[in-house]
């Protein structure tokens, strides 16, 4: 029995086609996973589905009946739940409060809190999704959260459930445990959309694989009849090749942590004695799971943060005035992990981003004054060499893509041949071709004898780049260990905060 | 409803949006002429007469923008840093009152020494005033707005204490008012037997400073930048707290210089009334002009020119003159509307 | 000083301090309101003129005082209208709206005032609201003439807190309100639509700060005059970050900032004019700031305040 139809439908932003006449139909019971690329238009199309937006051509079934475009509340009413891959709670509120949100009639005289708190203990109990109705959502780990997310679902009879990369964010055992929920509500007859861009995930858990690439549907496959590797020549629409990884000339160490801890901000983790050294002609990769103390050792070496005790010293000398000016002048790069708020001002222009770390220095400014022709030959000349595709040194920054946004910022990064690349997440949410772009360049400065720092949740990114990897959780720093030396699986251990000690001799 | 990004329009189109929203306020001050029982024609007709209907006419308008550029300027510095300062009308009492302090025989100078210095500190005063608030904001992150509106009240109230404390003038027969200032430290007229001052070219001066701080500078690069992002702006190095404690200077600073040029070249005395609400104008002009330093000086004329023509007209038509507080009001909210559409394409789907 | 001091044990000056509070009241729920729901409503200080005029110049053409109150509610929310029409769906900067609205609701209210009225010199009276004790609690000493012997629009200024507390902890349409102003994607997701909380909230929110200035007119005086509202509207912009956006604690934080405004009235006098008494007006503002530097760093402010929304960001 079909539960759910789309038929052909295409949605365009302005001349870019996100989706290009895409059908899909799900049955009772069955896990359908959508696969592709960022950007290949996954997101847009369940946004589509649950009435964020409006689809310029095609139609939307549930159970028979066609739903009104634009209206989250027809989804919501038609039994379809969406897990977001950022996550729509209210942080001010409880558990319970964010569930039962909606729910009600708006203009009722008060909200029957007794009898949400029970229903919710009860789909707890049935689906293995453990989490207290009365707690303060701020006070929530991330996986706790997403449990949320679900219960909402549930909490409105949902029967066809929609999670975009519901993995993203967790651990490789919670990860087990998600799915343990996913098929019990699958055996109690919900039907799944799974929207991942990760080959194995999809392999586990979906019946059928819809794959998508460039918004239109590229193929679709029965699971069992399938593998990886044609899943993901289907997805990248070639052969997966691997870039060839020349073998690390390991130099001297030119950035060295020594029991550094970090002070604590808000709700963020800081670091706690942490040692690492990074080398010349060395990419070294920190994997782990976001929200782990990631945030707090970028910012340390972006100058935003400073140590609180311990050492760091950056080509010999000690972080004294640690700042990001001092950060730029010792010679570290940094590419941001948000580069949207954090990497870009994206109401200026191109030229005025791309001097935005130099503007002090003779070559853009004198006396005070800006040099704005030498800005305007600059930013042509980034957007001639790392092929940046934009109007010109005038366009505003907001009008770009994020490929293009990250080839710029990467640009203002590594033109001045750093000495240290601080790249935090560089890839997120890129396109094959900008991933590919930005691997290159990376492994460029490495060949140079840049000492690289690779942040990355995508542990397939770390396991590719890195010549040693150590493991981030908790706000501490795992032992090193070389390319290939730890399996995946130890890694995953690692990223959950399992010591390694407990299995060493 | 959507709103989605687009790109930047050209010059001309940039301009229409100004006139549309002038318009658009011509169109709303109409209806209110009409309810009034008058006729919109030729209610406009005689603002227009009065505002740049003579000579002096036109004398009037430019003297009564002369506060308006120093105020729009300090509000357009401050917004492109997004440093919301609501306090100019404060920091002109600040000027004023050190213009009247150092201007009525304290400083027995020369004018051409004497009327720069008190330039000087009266700019120094509006600059220190709006530190206060601007340190609150990055060490305490107290909203700027409420304090800078707040320190309105302080500052007028102050005004009064002194005016019936310290700076009374002996031979005021009671009323609240300032000695008047020396010969010395009076702004020569620009015209002899008009009222327009030198304070005007002053102002004019400084619209151009401040385009070319704004333009051409390091700093005017990093206000915009914090003031469009702040986060990044840290990110790149910029040392945003002290770009914001700069641009409380130079905003409070302008602020005041046009309580200078009120008093050392208008009234020549101190008085509580010295600004009827200059410093909120001064924001309908920093908007108008889309917070460019020489488009405050258009904007400057044309609410001045609002102003004392809706007087001449309130005179004669017996609508009252309060339509120009209405329509510089209307204009600053279908302006900014206006800005927006700029930049954003409106989609109902 | 023990006269100073004395004050505090004068039934007047209870009286005076709850009376001063009452348009504060209504009119900090007013933004409390709005900012819950994620909107900063600076057009506060305006909406409140207009609501004093709208309430005592409908009671001078002849309306009855509680057709007062709602012409006020009903200008208040007009103004509300405005405002988050440009700042809601089309997301204008909610400082520069604000403050545009104030203007305007200033001017618009001298225009029609100055149009309703050209020949007056002195500002026409109206009958206004009278004290109504209750019976009984009223012969309380201090607390009863405080509390219970005053006019029916202080008591409405209590019973909108706790009504406005109720909503906002109890009600589904206040978990929709509260979620408006810290996550909206979350409202959206949950099938209501984030634009039309933000308005409601900033309509009804604009309603009581209309009241609160129809207060002023038609309970602590009797008639309309130019800049009667004095600040009070920014003061309660400082009270709800004062009172942690809770319900209750920018009742205290009113009664608190009252009590002390009638202090110091009541200070000028006993100083006997050997401090200037502008030194004593001022206090009132200057208290706000310090209170704001005060709770700043502690503050826990809706994370969605002054964050536009549109349909499908996240």
């Amino acid at each position: 029995m079909t539960v759910l139809r789309l038929s052909s439908i295409t949605k365009r932003f302005g001349p870019l086609v996100a989706n290009d006449a895409i059908s899909l139909d799900l049955a009772r019971g069955e896990v359908v996973a959508l696969l592709g690329e960022n950007g290949a238009g996954k997101t847009t199309l369940m946004n589509i589905l649950f009435g964020h937006y409006v689809a310029d051509e095609g139609t939307v079934e549930a159970f028979g009946k066609e739903l009104p475009p634009g209206d989250p509340r027809a989804a919501l009413d038609a039994g379809i739940g969406m897990v977001h891959q950022h996550f729509t709670l209210a942080d001010n509120m409880t558990v319970l409060e964010n569930i039962a949100l909606g729910t009600e009639p708006l203009f009722a005289p008060r909200f029957r809190r007794e009898a949400a708190r029970q229903k919710i203990r009860k789909l707890s109990a049935d689906f293995g999704l453990e989490v207290h109705p009365d707690s303060l959502v701020s006070a929530l780990t991330v996986g706790e959260r997403q449990r949320v997310e679900i219960l909402k679902a549930l909490y409105r009879d949902a029967r066809i459930l929609i999670l975009d990369e519901p993995t993203a964010v967790l651990t490789p055992l919670e990860t087990d445990a998600l799915f343990a929920t996913l098929r019990k509500l699958v055996a109690e007859g919900l039907s799944i959309i799974f929207i991942s861009h990760k080959l194995n995930e999809v392999m586990a858990i979906s019946d059928r694989v819809i794959v998508l690439r460039a918004g239109k549907v590229a193929g679709e496959r029965r699971t069992a009849d399938t593998d990886r590797k044609a899943l993901a020549a289907l997805m990248v629409g070639q052969d997966l090749v691997s870039p060839p990884v020349a073998p690390a000339v390991t130099g001297p160490a030119l950035l060295v942590m020594e029991h550094v801890s970090t002070p604590r901000r808000g709700t963020g983790i800081a670091l706690s004695d942490v040692t690492l050294s990074l080398h010349s002609g060395e990419i070294t990769g920190v994997a782990g799971v976001s929200g782990n103390g990631q945030a707090a050792l970028a910012g340390l070496l972006s100058g935003l943060e400073t140590p609180q005790s311990g050492s760091m010293t950056v080509q010999g000398h000690g972080p004294d005035g640690w700042s990001p000016v001092a950060a730029l002048e010792a010679g570290i790069a940094r590419i941001p992990e948000d580069r949207h708020a954090v990497g870009a001002i994206a109401d200026m222009s191109v030229m005025e981003n791309v001097i935005s770390e130099r503007y002090r220095t003779p070559r853009f400014s004198k006396h005070g004054f800006m040099d704005w022709k030498a800005a305007r030959n600059f930013a042509e000349e980034i957007i001639r060499d790392y092929d940046v595709k934009c109007p010109g040194p005038d366009a505003r920054i907001r009008l770009l893509s994020g490929g293009n946004m990250q080839k710029l910022i990467l640009g203002r990064a590594l033109d001045p041949e750093p000495v240290i690349i601080l790249a935090n997440q560089p890839t997120r949410g890129l396109d094959v071709g900008a991933i590919a772009y930005v691997h290159g360049r990376l492994l460029e400065a490495r060949a140079r004898g840049a000492a690289v720092l690779l942040i990355s949740e995508d542990l397939d990114e770390i396991l590719t780049l890195a010549d040693r990897i150590v493991v981030i959780s908790g706000g501490r720093l795992s032992a090193p260990s070389a390319r290939g030396e730890r399996t995946v699986r130890e890694l995953g251990e690692l990223m959950a905060g399992h010591a390694e000690a407990a299995h060493a001799p | 409803m959507r709103l989605e990004p687009k790109p930047a329009p050209t010059l001309a189109v940039t301009l229409l949006y100004p006139v549309a929203a002038v318009a658009a306020t011509v169109v709303i001050a109409s209806l209110l002429v009409l309810i009034a029982g008058a006729n919109p024609f030729s209610v406009f007709g005689l603002v227009l007469k009065g505002a740049a209907g003579s000579q002096f006419a036109l004398m009037e308008t430019l003297t009564r923008a002369t506060p308006l550029v120093f105020t729009g300027l300090a509000v357009a510095v401050a917004f492109r840093a997004k440093l919301w300062n609501i306090g100019a009308e404060a920091q002109l009492y600040a000027g004023a009152i050190l213009t009247v302090v150092l201007g009525t025989g304290a400083l027995p100078l020369p004018a051409i020494i004497l009327l720069p210095l008190m330039a000087i500190f009266a700019a120094l005063a509006g600059a220190m005033l709006l530190l206060g608030p601007a340190v609150l904001k990055v060490r305490f992150g107290v909203d700027e707005v409420v304090t800078t509106l707040l320190l309105n009240f302080v500052m007028i109230l102050f005004v009064s204490m002194l005016l019936e404390g310290v700076l009374k003038d002996p031979t005021g027969l009671g009323w609240p008012q300032s000695q008047k200032l020396i010969a010395e430290a009076r702004l020569p007229r620009i015209v002899t037997g008009r009222r327009l001052h030198c304070g005007f070219v002053l102002a004019l001066l400084s619209a151009i400073a401040v385009w070319i701080v704004m333009k051409k500078t390091t700093l005017g690069y990093e206000m915009r930048a914090v003031g469009h992002n702040p986060e990044a702006a840290r990110f790149s190095g910029m040392p945003v707290n002290r770009i914001l404690l700069k641009t409380a200077l130079i905003s409070g600073g302008l602020a005041a210089l046009g309580g200078f040029s009120e008093v050392a070249g208008l009234k020549g005395n101190l008085t509580l009334d010295l600004s009827p609400g200059f410093g909120y104008s001064g924001i309908v002009v920093a908007m108008l002009a889309m917070l460019n330093p020489l488009g405050v000086i258009v904007a400057a004329i044309f609410v001045a020119g609002i102003f004392v023509g809706a007087d001449a007209m309130s005179r004669t038509a017996g609508v009252p003159s309060y339509i120009a507080n209405v329509m510089v009001a209307t204009a600053l909210l279908t302006m900014v509307t206006a800005i927006m559409l700029t930049r954003y394409q409106v989609r109902w789907r | 000083m023990s006269e100073a001091f004395d004050i505090l044990f004068q039934t007047t000056f209870w009286v005076a301090a709850i009376r001063i509070a009452s348009p504060l009241i209504f009119a900090t729920m007013g933004e409390l309101i709005c900012e819950r729901a994620g909107v900063l409503n600076l057009g506060i200080e305006g909406i409140m003129v207009a609501g004093a005029f709208a309430g005592w110049f409908t009671v001078y053409s002849g309306g009855d005082l509680w057709a007062g109150v709602l012409v006020a509610a009903a200008t208040g929310a007009a103004f509300g209208l405005l405002h988050s029409t440009l700042t809601v769906p089309l997301g204008l900067s909610q400082h520069v709206v604000g403050i545009g609205v104030t203007l305007l609701a200033t001017s618009l209210t001298y225009f029609t005032y100055r149009l309703a009225l050209p020949e007056v010199t002195s500002p026409p009276k109206i009958e206004a609201f009278q004290p109504l004790p209750i019976p009984f609690l009223s012969d309380i000493p201090l607390v009863g003439p405080a509390l219970f012997a005053q006019t029916p629009l202080t008591y409405l200024a209590f019973i909108t807190v706790a009504i406005v507390a109720w909503v906002l902890y109890r009600t589904p349409l206040g978990l929709a309100v509260r979620a408006a102003g810290e996550n909206p994607s979350a409202v959206e997701a949950q099938g209501i639509s984030v634009t039309a909380i933000r308005m409601g909230a900033v309509m009804v929110g604009s309603a009581l700060m209309a009241v609160g200035g129809a207060f002023l007119t038609m309970s602590a005086f009797n008639s309309f005059f130019f800049e009667m509202v004095n600040g009070r509207g920014w003061i309660c912009i400082a009270l709800v970050v004062f009172g942690s956006w809770r319900p209750g604690k920018a009742l205290l934080g009113a009664i608190l900032f009252a009590a002390f405004d009638a202090y110091q009235v009541r200070l000028q006098q006993v100083t006997g004019g050997v401090v200037p008494y502008q030194l004593f007006l001022m206090l009132p503002y200057l208290l706000s700031i310090l209170a704001l530097v005060l709770v700043a760093r502690r503050a826990t402010y809706p994370k969605a305040l002054m964050v536009p929304y549109q349909k499908g960001e996240r």
